[in-house]
């Protein structure tokens, strides 16, 4: 049988998350304890600090010995929180989250955000009680079978049979959420399994014969994508997620400073490119830049890093950069080819790809005066089509300046995370991102209520980066119990919520696709100010401030921010009808990018 | 759109066939015969796909099925340098006057009786899908009462062993 070698086991930046490398001292002579006992203790080898979660009947006996470990639990207000708060702590800090809930409805609350932690890769593993072997099947109480319900949603799961496997269960399940692709794990334990006699010995051998992840690429692809840079006369380098998680992000910038090539990230990638740099064009895609679309759309060679050809990146997929040959690197096979043809496919780890790239164009690199005339086009774009935004003409507050006086004020080093809608894509366009893991958002399954509980878990991860979490009323009231947590758990995150009044987006679609018909997208947040969110955020025990004109904008912030023992909520009453522009309608290509509402930017087509 | 048999070895876990069958659904494949057991190792189960998909999207689900974690390894079968085979178990009716022309038939596939009563025989046949299919066709006019199929099973021809074979891993 396979195992994994060291270097799968000690590739990722981080020893706690893996178990052969954590410094946990080996339990080599069986002690005698529980299940639970077990399970707690395989936790603290593997240098978990801390969980998010909610006791119930079939955890509980879990929740024993944990009462006396040096596991940090944080009690939150609904599994839901739990979930999002291990992905907000594993994205900010590149460990394995963790979140832990009851059978039946404690798991199912997980399924959203183990779902947002699938699509966006996010290392997480999720432990469930499960009620006890002799029920299973039985339509028990408090019986979900939760395995089968997060088969589609997971990178792997397991549903533990007996106690004596849980440490080599647990450390699996580690090193799969940790390494490879990044994604969720859970292990479903029954209640009788947690309360039988076993015993404890670390550090357990893993089983995983059919799990082999490929971390370097091989050679003759990347020479082959070496000589498709040097002969490209308009190339893009599209980096995608994959690279902030592995770790890539320095050998990126050698590799475009190297080549002079334009750089490209995601709304997965913001942070892994200075935005400041002079060769990044912005993000591509539905709500991208003018130059960054246009580039791929232009291009003769698309060198794809840890991307994964979207549909909101790629617009219509039949007329996406229909003169670009694709070099995509990956290190899920599956993403190579899937939705785009690879001239040049790379299965491998973005740390090594790029390392190997940089060593291959070092040798022919022509320098940066053979994308001359490229750079002029995407410049003179860059100067007609900067991303901007009009006042209101209502004499409401403009959204997208509250963003930009935050990224402003608060500065590169804070993390800030974003819910899902147009506050999420303004905080993606005028908030500037200089470092990696500083920008968190529900990319890949657009959750709303991402944003309070994924800050919380930034927050304890990084206690001492600020956190600003920019979120929507819409998506607030969607989690924002939470908010209870962090005060009592001495979390001081900042919340500032982009009040509309509306489902902004969805309202923005009615605008355009819908004549206006706004079904079901007024939430009455301003009409009849239910709820209030500064006498909301003071009930949860957090400090309500509140923002409804531009002049109070920088003094409002400013005084957020030196506010450190609780958590902060600036309601920030901003006008309705701002739109979320540049913007490729779904569904349709990406040749017929919008700037603005009627305004479709025009291209020199000569000039290439 | 073409006949692809895919021999996948996985771990013999509980769920794992599961596992795979749910892929096929949740990308949209249709899985035309499925055959699942042990192999000469206890550990390690083999189970036979077929699906009709042209070959892109068969990469595709392909390398989906290589992530699943159970899953040790996967090999196109080629039908030319395969052999391949079905069970049949059919219940004919076959009355005095019938019976013996119903007997004829058997003998012709070199199939088995191996159940009699008055007025109907059971006839069991292996064989690949086309001689089956020409089997039951011979049938038919006798009335067909009853029939069940197994799923395809495949084995690479000559000496080599799936273990040593090429795997269709992705690039």
């Amino acid at each position: 049988m396979t195992r994994p070698t060291p270097e799968t086991l000690a590739h990722r930046a981080n020893p706690a998350t893996v178990a052969a490398a954590s410094p946990a001292p080996a339990v080599a002579s069986p002690v005698p304890t529980s299940g639970a006992g077990s399970l707690v203790r395989s936790l603290e080898a593997l240098g978990v600090e801390v969980l998010f979660g909610i006791p119930g009947g079939a955890i509980l006996p879990a929740y024993d010995p944990l009462f006396d470990s040096k596991v940090r639990h944080i009690l939150v207000r609904h599994e839901q929180g739990a979930g999002h708060a291990a992905t907000g702590y594993a994205q900010a800090t590149g460990k394995v989250g963790v979140c832990i809930a009851t059978s039946g409805p404690g798991a199912t609350n997980l399924v959203t955000p183990i779902a947002d932690a699938y699509m966006d890769s996010v290392p997480m593993v999720a432990i469930t009680g499960q009620v006890a072997r002799p029920s299973i099947g039985t339509d028990a109480f408090q019986e979900a079978d939760i395995q089968g319900i997060t088969l589609p949603i997971t990178k792997h799961n397991f549903l533990v049979q007996t106690p004596e496997e849980l440490p080599r269960i647990l450390a699996e399940a580690f090193h799969l959420a940790a390494t490879g692709r990044p994604g969720p794990v859970l292990v479903d334990i029954p209640k009788d399994v947690l309360q039988a006699p076993t015993t404890f010995t670390w550090p357990p051998t893993l089983d995983l014969p059919g799990y082999r992840p490929t971390l370097h690429p091989h050679g003759k692809q990347i020479r082959e994508a070496a000589r498709l840079i040097a002969a490209a006369r308009r190339p893009v380098l599209y980096v995608g997620g994959g690279v902030l998680k592995a770790g890539a992000t320095d050998g990126l910038r050698k590799l475009a400073e190297l080549t002079g090539i334009p750089v490209i990230t995601t709304l997965m990638a913001l942070g892994s490119f200075p935005d400041s740099h002079p060769q990044h064009l912005g993000m591509p895609g539905m709500h991208g830049t003018v130059p960054a679309v246009y580039a791929l759309q232009k291009s003769d060679l698309l060198i794809t890093l840890g991307a994964r050809f979207d549909d909101r990146v790629t617009g219509k997929l039949d007329s996406f950069a229909p003169d670009a040959k694709v070099v995509h690197a990956d290190i899920d096979p599956a993403e190579i080819g899937k939705n785009r043809h690879a001239d040049v496919p790379i299965v491998g780890d973005a740390r090594h790809v790029i390392d190997e790239l940089i060593a291959a164009v070092s040798a022919s690199a022509g320098g940066t005066a053979q994308y001359e005339s490229w750079w002029a086009t995407l410049n003179e774009l860059r100067e007609r089509y900067p991303l901007g935004y009009d006042e209101p003409t209502d004499g409401t507050l403009a959204p997208q300046y509250v963003i930009e006086r935050i990224g402003e004020l608060v500065g590169p080093d804070a993390i800030y995370v974003a819910g899902v809608g147009q506050h999420q894509m303004w905080a993606s366009q005028f908030i500037k991102y200089e470092k990696p893991g500083t920008w968190l958002n529900s990319g890949g399954a657009g959750t709303m209520g991402y944003a309070v509980p994924a800050a919380m878990g930034a927050k304890v991860g990084r206690p001492d980066t600020a956190v600003w979490a920019i979120d929507g009323d819409g998506c607030f009231q969607m989690t924002n119990q939470e908010l209870a947590t962090c005060a009592l758990e001495g979390i001081p995150v900042k919340i500032a919520v982009i009040n509309n009044g509306n489902l902004g987006m969805v309202r923005q679609w009615q605008t355009l696709f819908y004549d206006g018909r706004y079904s079901n997208t007024e939430l009455g947040t301003h009409k009849h100010r239910i709820p209030d969110f500064v006498k909301l955020a003071e009930a949860l025990g957090c400090i309500g401030l509140r923002c409804e004109s531009k002049d109070d904008v920088d003094k409002i912030i400013k005084q957020a921010m030196e506010i450190n023992d609780a958590p902060v909520v600036i309601d920030f009453t901003v006008g309705k009808d701002a739109m979320v522009w540049p913007m490729v309608a779904a569904g349709t290509s990406n040749d017929e990018i919008m700037f603005a509402r009627d305004v479709r930017p025009t291209f020199e087509e000569d000039d290439l | 759109m073409n006949k692809h048999t895919l021999s996948v070895l996985v771990e013999n876990k509980p769920g794992v066939l599961a596992r795979v069958s749910g892929l096929f659904s949740r990308r949209s494949f249709n899985i035309d015969s499925l055959a699942v057991g042990e192999t000469e190792n206890p550990d390690v189960s083999r189970i036979t796909i077929v699906v009709n998909a042209d070959s892109s999207p068969l990469e595709q689900v392909t390398k989906q099925l290589n992530k699943l974690v159970n899953v040790l390894k996967i090999v196109e079968l080629d039908p030319q340098q395969s052999v391949q085979r079905e069970l049949l178990l059919v219940k004919v009716r076959a009355d005095r006057a019938q019976r013996s022309q119903v007997l004829e038939t058997v003998e012709l596939f070199r199939a088995k009786v191996i159940d009699v009563a008055p007025d109907t025989l059971t006839i069991e046949a292996t064989g690949n899908p086309d001689k089956l299919d020409a089997l039951l066709r011979d049938l038919e006019p006798y009335g067909i009462k009853e029939m069940v199929q197994s799923g395809l099973v495949a084995i690479g021809r000559g000496s080599r062993s799936i273990t040593t074979g090429p795997a269709l891993r992705a690039a």
